[in-house]
């Protein structure tokens, strides 16, 4: 069974805004039947605002419960701020979602973007996704798709691609191709500018700056597998840790210690640091 | 939870008989003896272990030497296959079905993927049925094996086992079936069927988790899969379960009692559910033959709505069962059974089974009945999918595998 958060069930059992609305101005509709899931989604937009939202979902319970959150999130915010909202915003406005539900994260995002720009009168495909090419026949997934997915979220292996998008998670006859858009998009993510700590910092910045990574952006994303993570001690450039929750007894709680702290540690305030659990 | 469950997931796992639990307690406190031991505190356990063999012998109808005790029921169908193959080492070819348990299934991907051997899977009709036929052609000189579940998990689809039997002897290869869900449902007589071996678990015939079996036929070529201590006759290496094997023959004995009632009132209870939710749920259907099926297993889907949706809300009142919905598996396909049966997406995605035992009572029925058709009816005023709007295309095919 699924470890869903409080936040999930109850949009899941008491969902906000069900059903066809009238009045809509805009309507985005993305998944199909086939896929397990769908989700048509209406607003009622007036002077760039959305006024209202309403939805229809055919899906399990993460991605009814996506949808409601999605509905909420997007009540009141003009189509630009509408815009910006990503599938994180969804998980996070949702307390989490198990990594394998990512995907009902992504369809709301999506059937957003479909609904705006219905609204714009740019033209989207109902039911097949709309732009690049299919690169996953099982759940009609196309590289565009693929690429945002990864960029967005920072994903690094098939298997993250498949919780997100579902791509790969049929006949894994795309596998190979899916590595490639990987390997595409961090690619880019590389050759982007980084803003790299451009003079070695004091001590003090140093530990400073390791507090507000690891807690605004290491614990959020452990969070989101149920896991947690203590900072124990900054000693020069070496960090120790203690991982709480699931990450405890995780069999890959060394690859999380590592490849997700301590990559981000070393990209975001010094290239050298090393990070041990203990 | 703590509070009462409504248990309609008999097929996953039973609850341990209350008169099973009393034989097999003694053998975790004081009676703790190894049978092997020289003393008679020891042999005092072997003498149990006899009878439970014998129960066990006499539920299968065969003889007590055909028995290997095992942890489970994957263990004895990995046993089963891979003796069958060491034992027939020219002999690279496998015949099995698309419909088998991960037990049997995963085991012929592996040996298919990493040790070169030549797997057939078996396709099965709308209904989950075998084409004789093809099973018949399939069969070739270098076929080592047949391995063909009983009765199947998903549907309580039951598969000619008699006959398969017969036409593996008539072309001289080994036959096993895995009959975890087939013993205590159904009566089996061994010794009148050229079954070769077969494989059961104990945990779904109200004896507890981790103690199964393999029938072996009496001198068939066999290969342990455990090697060490003379355990089993050296057929399965490691000190006994004692405390599993005569849970295991306790439950043999129970079982061979109640035959009639599963396929009485165990039956008819499952056919009024089926029956009741069937004519009170627009949109809904059988999965299976609805005659060649297991007493106690109904799964239906419900058109335009997900299984694992359906399962939480069942959850909230208690209620537990099972679904064949991608969502629920981990996995994104909807299961490979109601795949195999070519049941449309629109229907696979929203698969409820509802597996009964005999502790299922009518009030259990009922209050499932009252409830599901509300539950459906709340998801589907959800779903963008409706009846007499446009049918919502099936615009990809089924993946190919
Ligand atoms: C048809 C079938 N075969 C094999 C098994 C595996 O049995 P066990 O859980 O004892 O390993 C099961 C149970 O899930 C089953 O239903
Ligand atoms: S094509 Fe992507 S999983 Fe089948």
């Amino acid at each position: 069974m699924w470890e869903y958060t409080d936040k999930v069930k109850e949009h899941f059992l008491n969902p906000k805004n069900v059903g066809e609305m009238k009045d809509a101005t805009a309507v985005g509709e993305v998944g199909s039947i086939a896929c397990g899931d769908a989700l048509k989604l209406f607003l009622k937009i007036e002077d760039g605002v959305i006024q209202d939202a309403s939805f229809q979902t055919f899906g399990c319970a993460s991605a009814i419960a996506s949808s409601s959150a999605l509905t909420e999130l997007v009540k009141g915010k003009t189509v630009d701020e509408a815009l910006k909202i990503t599938n994180k915003d969804i998980a996070t406005a949702l307390g989490g979602l198990p990594r394998e539900k990512m995907h009902c994260s992504v369809m709301g995002q999506e059937a957003l973007e479909a609904a705006i720009k219905t609204w714009r009168g740019e033209k989207v495909a109902s039911h097949e996704h709309s732009e690049g090419e299919i690169v996953c026949e099982c759940f009609g997934v196309t590289d565009e798709q693929i690429l945002s997915a990864v960029r967005e979220n920072d994903l690094k292996t098939i298997e993250d691609v498949t919780y997100y998008t579902k791509a790969g998670g049929g006949c894994a006859k795309c596998h190979e191709k899916i590595a490639e858009l990987i390997a595409q998009a961090r690619g880019e993510n590389l050759a982007a500018p980084a803003p790299k700590p451009a003079k070695r910092l004091t001590n003090i910045q140093r530990m400073r700056m390791i507090e507000e990574v690891l807690e605004k952006e290491i614990r959020p994303r452990l969070q989101l597998d149920g896991g947690d993570i203590e900072l124990a001690d900054i000693e020069g450039l070496v960090v120790s840790v203690t991982l709480r929750g699931r990450c405890v007894g995780c069999p890959s709680s060394q690859a999380t210690v590592h490849g997700v702290v301590e990559t981000i540690l070393r990209e975001k305030v010094d290239p050298e640091i090393q990070v041990r659990e203990v | 939870m703590s509070s009462p469950v409504i248990y309609m997931d008999n097929n996953a796992t039973t609850r341990v008989a209350p008169e099973v639990l009393e034989a097999m307690l003694p053998f975790f406190s004081e009676r703790y003896g190894n049978p092997s031991s020289m003393h008679s505190f020891g042999g005092a356990v072997g003498k149990e272990m006899r009878e439970a063999r014998e129960n066990l012998a006499d539920l299968l109808g065969c003889g007590t030497d055909e028995i290997v005790f095992t942890s489970c029921g994957t263990e004895a169908d990995n046993t089963a296959i891979r003796s069958a193959l060491a034992a027939q080492p020219e002999k690279r070819h496998i015949v099995t079905t698309r419909v088998e348990h991960p037990a049997v299934l995963s085991l012929c991907k592996f040996l298919e993927r990493s040790q070169g051997y030549r797997v057939t899977y078996l396709g099965v009709d709308a209904e989950g049925k075998l084409d004789m036929q093809e099973l018949a052609d399939s069969l070739t000189d270098d076929t080592a094996v047949v391995s063909i579940m009983w009765a199947n998990n998903e549907t309580g689809v039951i598969f000619p086992i008699p006959e398969i039997a017969t036409l593996a002897k008539s072309r001289g290869i080994f036959m096993h079936t895995d009959a975890v869900q087939a013993v205590g449902k159904i009566p089996i007589s061994l010794k009148d069927l050229d079954v070769d071996m077969l494989a059961l678990s104990g945990h779904k015939l109200h004896a507890p988790k981790g103690i199964g079996a393999l029938y072996v036929r009496r001198k068939l070529p066999y290969r342990p899969f455990l090697i060490g201590g003379h355990q089993e006759h050296g057929r399965r290496a490691g000190t006994e379960n004692t405390t599993g094997i005569i849970a295991l023959g306790a439950a043999a004995k129970a079982a061979k009692a109640h035959i009639p009632l599963e396929n009485t009132t165990v039956r008819a209870l499952r056919d009024k559910l089926e029956n009741a939710l069937l004519a009170a749920v627009p949109d809904s259907r059988l999965n299976g033959h609805k005659e060649d099926r297991l007493p106690n297993t109904a799964n239906i889907s419900f058109k335009y709505v997900e299984g694992e949706a359906i399962l939480l809300l069942l959850d909230q009142l208690g209620i537990a069962a099972s679904s064949g919905s991608a969502c629920t598996s981990g996995s994104l396909e909807p299961s490979h059974v109601l795949r195999a049966m070519g049941v449309p997406f629109t229907y696979a995605h929203g698969s409820i089974r509802f597996s009964l035992s005999r502790y299922t009572t009518e009030a259990d029925v009922d209050y499932v009945i009252n409830n599901v058709p509300g539950i459906i009816e709340t998801l589907r005023k959800i779903s963008p999918y409706k009846k007499g709007a446009a049918d919502p295309l099936d615009p990809k095919p089924a993946c190919g595998c």
